[in-house]
Parts: C-alpha cells; structure tokens; sequence
C-alpha cells in the first residue's frame, strides 16, 4: 500500500442508541483492514466474559471505563483508518440528547457527516437533532445510512419511505449534498463490498463514497485571511532583522508580491516571502501553516490579521451569532464574558438572547431569559475590541467563536456568526 | 481550480505546527517532554520547523527512569546539542534514592508508574503550565478520547468526563493558578503517518528503530533485551536475536520485534503488513484492560 499523496477526510458519525453506529465504525474499521489483531483479540476475551454470543466490534471505539461498564459512549472519541485512496478521521459521537455538545464539538472539523437511521424506526427525534447539527455547522457533505436493511427484508419500499421522510424534513436545512445508501453494518451490505441482497439500488457504497466525494472546494479560496499567532523574532546574529508572522490560512491564496492590509492598523504592505523551516512556498491557502515576511516594518501582533487590499473582512465590536450552550451552568443576557475569534480574545458582553431553536421541530421559542446546556440560541455579543470576521456560511474558521467562563475559565459556549 | 490541495501529512504537519505555536503563544513555560522515542523526536522537529528561523522558544524536558536505552540518552544529547534548545532531566532513580516513591519489587518489576512522581515534581519545579507530548489518539483506546489541549488540575489529574469541548481550530488554555495542561499537537497522526514523514522530511532517529542484534529473552510472548535492569525467571534463557524496536520505553517493558528492517522503507512496508500495534509489545498497558486510563487519571503522559 502507498500511503503517500492522499487526502484527509474527516467524518463525523451520528446515531441514536442501538441504530449501530458502532458496529458500522467497526466494520470500516474491520473491511479496511485498520484493526490489529491484539486489538481484535482484546474485544474477543471481553466480548466473552461478557458472555455475548458474537464479537462485540462496538468494545472497538469504547474507550473508558465508564462507557464499557454502561455500554454508551460519553465522549468524542476519534478513530483513524486509511485506504489506498484517502486517510480518514472519523469523530465518533454519541447520540443521546444530552450529548449534543460533543456531537458539535465533532461536526465543527467534519467535511462530511454520516447519518445513521434504523430501517425499522425510520425518522426518529435523535435524526431531526443529527440533520439540523450537520446543517448548523455546515459540514459540506451528508451520507444518509438506512442501516438494519437486512431486518426489514431489504425492502425497497422501507428504503424510499425514509428517504423522502428525509428530504422532507431536510428541505428546510439547506445541506447542499446528500446521498443516501442502504445498508447492513451487521452484514457488511454496501458498506464495502456492494450488497448482492438489493438489486434495486443502483447508487455506490459507503466506502466508494467516502472515497470520491470531490472535497477540495471545501475550504474557502477567495477571501484572503491570515491571523496571526505569533511573531518569529530570532534575535541571532545572522537573522537581526527578521521578523515573521506565524500563523495558519483561514481563507483565500496569498502569494509572495501580493498587496495585503494589517488589520486592525489597515497599513498597506508587500508579501516578501512566505515559507516555513526555511523553505519559500510559492502559493498559500487553508489549511496551510506557514511564516510569512513583509517588505515594510508594520507593527503587527498576535490577534492582528493579514487580508488583501480590497476584500477585508467585517470589522465590528457587535456580534450576531448562533450559540450551542455547553455548559451545565445556565446564563443569562448581561452576563460577562471571554470571546475567543481565531487567535484573537477580547472581553465580551451577552447583550441579548433573541430566540432559541427547538431542534427537533425547528421552531423558534421567543421570549426567554436564559438557556442551558445543548440549548442552541441567537443571541447579541458586544465585544470590548473590535473583531475581525466572517459569517460562518463564508468561512468556518473566521466565521466561528468559542465562549469562555471568566471565572472557571472553562469553554461554556460555540459561536456560528450570522 | 480544484489544485489547491494539500495532501494527508501536508494537513497533519499543518495542524500539528499551529498547535505548537498555539502551546508558546498562550502559556508562560511551556515545554516539551521528550522520551527519545520516535513520536517526540517527530514532536521536537515540528517545532523546530513552526519557529525556524528562531530557536525553539521552550525546553525538552526528559523524565530518566534510569532504565532507559544508552542509545536513547546518546541520541538525546546530541539532538539538544544540535537545536541549541534547553534540556531538563527528572530523575526517577533520585525519586527513590530520596525516598519519594517505592521501587516495585519481583520479576515483573517496573519504574514505569513511578515516572508519573518524578513527573509531575519536574513539572513543578520549574512552573511548566503547559507539557506537550508526541502521545497519538490511535496508540490506545483511553488516549482516543484525549483532547488537543487536555486540562490537569492542581494534582495533575485528568477527568476524562469532564473535558473541555474542543471546536474548529480554537483552542482554550485558560487555567487557574496551580492548574496546567498537557497538549497533544500530533494526537491526529497514526502510526504509519509518523513513519511516511520521517520518511519524506528524512528525520534521523535513533539506531533501535532499525534492524540490529541483541541478547534478547522472551517472557510471555514479548521479546525483551536483556540488561542489567531485568531478572530472570527460572527456566528462562538469552538468546542472540535479529531484532529491531517499533516504540521506545524502558528497557525492562519495552517488546521488540524480529526484524530485518534496515531502511525506513522496509519498516513502512513491514508496518503495512503487520497485524499487532506497536503497543501490543508495551507490558505497562497489559497489567489491566484500563491499564492506561487509570495510569492518565494520576498524570501520566
């Protein structure tokens, strides 16, 4: 197998209790050949003395020992397997209502979500919650699984009930690209191999999915961002004047010779060079890191960002944003707050909470004073600085912001701005 | 335009760079706790490459157990030498010498839990608010659920069900006095992603790794060199083997493998064959099925 020159996919997997989610992670994990054989082993000893009749491919991504005692999974946890044709990171997160935090927390990194649906039950609450999170944080791609087909005589007519269920409810969401695969985690039915079982469908299997889905226009190549995180001052003999901004591409293709403005100065310069460890890169785009040099001395800092001349970004102390609430802790407007936008933190104040979503109905509860854990709300954020951004639909990194307890300094809350 | 593509371990590079410069950026004395495995050797040249042309603005900081490989501590040296960086060594053997922790006894015997001591004592002593570690979320199933910035409190305990949610690339190392944080800037690679960029970048790494002969003893399956550190049981015999080594522990724990492996070539294809992971050779994560996760909760690395 080469390994080299293939891309990385990252998917996140939404399921409700028992509609298999495990079991499909295992068996990606089993058919692509990702699992060792100590590994195997180890789910086999417990697998029984557990006293289960078959292996147990879920023991595979239970990590803690809390979850294998109550056989749920309580946390994101991630999962790597490749082919000959791509890398893939799968967030594993779990499905109950509770959790839908860490389903957020997986989808924020997702470039395509997996959805999981129990041919027996069809379109179920958890489902309504999966789709409505995969289109709040605009993972780009979405692979509906109809699982169980094997239990429901892998009926054609089950399959087409669900999908345009489906798309009925999804029609309000605005998830660009959809596909949906019947499938058999249990048996391996177009999971891998194709199903000889459903002559019916026609479309391709998960793995051949995952495999080609066109990902590269995934990142943002127009608007030129670059925050930066810090300043590489070398203080050496040889380097006395060097001075490099370090920092990742949120967004656009920055090349040397290029006219960039300094925000929040708006001093014009010159790209001089961008490189890193030395080496000069020609063209930079996300999700590169690299250290970039300008022709004049601008006094820039971490926090600052580097844009192009004529396409800058909103500039703004007043923030629109649609909030998950992570914390067990409710609030309340008026409340203080730490903000954090790309690499840039300012004190911030929640001026006012519009509305929050019920994400089973999509509806909007107005008039409320404050909201609590996974409750997902529209709320007003005045900052102390001036912060530089993007709405989320234009770039997932300039355009999101995470919220931070003063006093606990724990991440309470995850930001999308309007 | 559809070229503007960087391929898996350009994206992991990535991503592990903005981390490191994320750990330097948001703590005072941050450092980087270095084993002289092959995972913080990768971890000490991204970060020589996230500030290049400036020197790595933080320490190594290496915890000896006293049982370590002579090749590693070599390699260790020289590697300090050349980056012109600080390096820091706990002592495990000080630890027991001065009575603060207690040496296991019998066959089986480990200092491998008695690290987590000399530790978290080096980590105070100089005020490291942040440790990052080569530690990767395929290693082990309690490490799959680690976070990038993963929060210790003032005992230097994880609590895994209570972790910080980590969103987009925004990372929160905030904290409270006596609190710090250990950070994980290569959690998303596998193994066979550290060997293709060892490769590509051309990494030098200690002569373990590669074929060599050894005095070797097998002791329940596992390959173990033989060494002053190590005690033999009854019926147990050494033997001159073919060997090389897949990860880098004590020398007492540490599995090899029967290898010919010269090239990193050869170990990238051996790897892609292979059906164990390279834990599986690890004693310390055998002594129970949570071995690791209770061992993380005290502060082990």
């Amino acid at each position: 197998m080469k390994y080299q020159d293939i891309e990385l996919l990252r998917f996140t997997t939404a399921g409700s209790v028992d509609d298999g989610k495990s079991t499909l992670i295992g068996r990606l994990l089993y058919d692509s050949k990702s699992i060792f054989q100590d590994q195997l082993d180890a789910v086999e000893k417990s697998s029984k003395t557990k006293g289960f009749d078959y292996v147990d491919l879920s023991l595979l991504t239970d990590g803690l020992k809390s979850e294998r005692e109550q056989g749920i999974t309580i946390d994101v946890a991630y999962r790597y397997f490749a082919t000959p044709k791509r890398k893939f990171i799968i967030a594993d997160t779990p499905g109950h209502i509770q959790y839908t935090r860490n389903m957020v927390t997986g989808a924020s990194t997702a470039n395509l979500a997996i959805i999981l649906i129990d041919a027996r039950k069809g379109m179920l609450e958890q489902t309504h919650r999966h789709a409505f999170i995969a289109s709040l944080l605009r993972i780009p791609h979405a692979i509906v699984c109809v699982n169980k087909m094997d239990l429901v005589d892998y009926s054609e007519e089950v399959y087409d009930t669900i999908v345009s269920d489906f798309n009925a409810f999804s029609s309000k969401l605005g998830i660009n690209d959809i596909q949906f695969i019947p499938i058999s985690a249990l048996n391996g039915d177009n999971v891998v191999n194709r199903s000889d079982n459903m002559d019916w469908y026609h479309g391709s299997t998960l793995m051949y999915h995952l495999e080609t889905v066109h990902i590269s226009s995934d990142h943002n190549l127009i608007d030129c961002r670059f925050p930066i995180q810090s300043v590489i001052r070398p203080h050496t003999l040889d380097n006395q004047d060097y001075r490099g901004f370090a920092g990742r591409i949120d967004g656009g293709v920055f090349k040397p010779g290029d006219k960039v403005k300094s925000l929040p100065s708006g001093f014009i310069s010159t790209i001089k060079t961008i490189e890193l460890n030395g080496e000069q890169i020609q063209e930079a785009f996300a999700p590169m890191s690299v250290t970039m040099t300008l022709e004049d001395e601008i006094d820039n800092s971490r926090g600052d960002m580097i844009v192009r001349e004529n396409n800058v970004p909103v500039i703004s102390q007043d923030l629109e944003v649609l909030v998950t609430w992570m914390s067990t802790k409710p609030i309340g407007s008026r409340t203080k707050v730490i903000i954090r936008h790309t690499t840039n933190e300012s004190v911030g104040m929640i001026k006012e909470i519009k509305y929050k979503i019920d994400i089973n109905t999509l509806h909007r509860i107005e008039n409320i004073d404050r909201i609590e854990m996974n409750d997902i709300a529209r709320m007003s954020i005045r900052t102390a600085k001036p912060i530089f951004y993007d709405s989320y639909k234009k770039n997932r990194q300039t355009g999101s912001i995470i919220i931070i307890d003063e006093q606990t300094n724990e991440t309470i809350g995850a930001g999308m701005i309007i | 335009m559809s070229n503007y593509v960087i391929n898996h371990l350009k994206e992991l590079e990535s991503e592990a760079i903005f981390v490191i410069r994320e750990i330097a950026a948001q703590f005072e004395n941050p450092a980087l706790l270095f084993s002289g495995g092959k995972d913080s050797i990768l971890l000490t040249h991204l970060a020589k490459k996230a500030f290049f042309p400036a020197k790595i603005p933080f320490p190594l900081i290496h915890i000896d157990t006293g049982h370590n490989f002579p090749e590693t501590i070599a390699f260790r040296d020289e590697l300090v030498e050349k980056l012109g960086v600080k390096l820091i060594v706990g002592s495990v053997q000080e630890a027991i010498d001065e009575g603060r922790v207690k040496e296991e006894t019998g066959a089986d015997a480990s200092r491998n839990s008695l690290q987590i001591v000399s530790l978290l004592d080096t980590l105070e002593a100089h005020k490291v608010d942040a440790a990052m570690g080569g530690a990767r979320r395929d290693e082990e199933k309690a490490r799959a659920k680690e976070r990038f910035f993963s929060h210790r409190d003032e005992f230097g305990q994880w609590d895994p069900k209570n972790q910080r949610p980590e969103l987009w690339n925004l990372f929160n190392g905030r904290k409270n006095y006596g609190e710090h944080f250990r950070v994980f800037p290569i959690s998303n690679w596998t193994e066979m992603d550290v060997w293709e960029y060892i490769k590509s970048e051309d990494i030098e790494l200690p002569s373990l790794y590669f074929t060599h002969q050894r005095e070797c003893v097998v002791r329940d399956g596992v390959i173990l060199a033989n060494s002053e550190f190590i005690k033999l049981k009854e019926n147990e015999t050494v033997t001159n083997m073919t060997i090389r080594y897949r990860t880098c522990g004590d020398m007492p724990i540490t599995g090899a493998v029967e290898s010919e492996a010269d090239t990193l070539e050869k170990i990238i294809e051996e790897i892609a064959t292979t059906r164990t992971t390279e834990r599986g050779g690890r004693a310390d994560d055998k002594r129970a099925e949570t071995a690791m996760e209770d061992r993380k909760k005290q502060g082990y690395f």
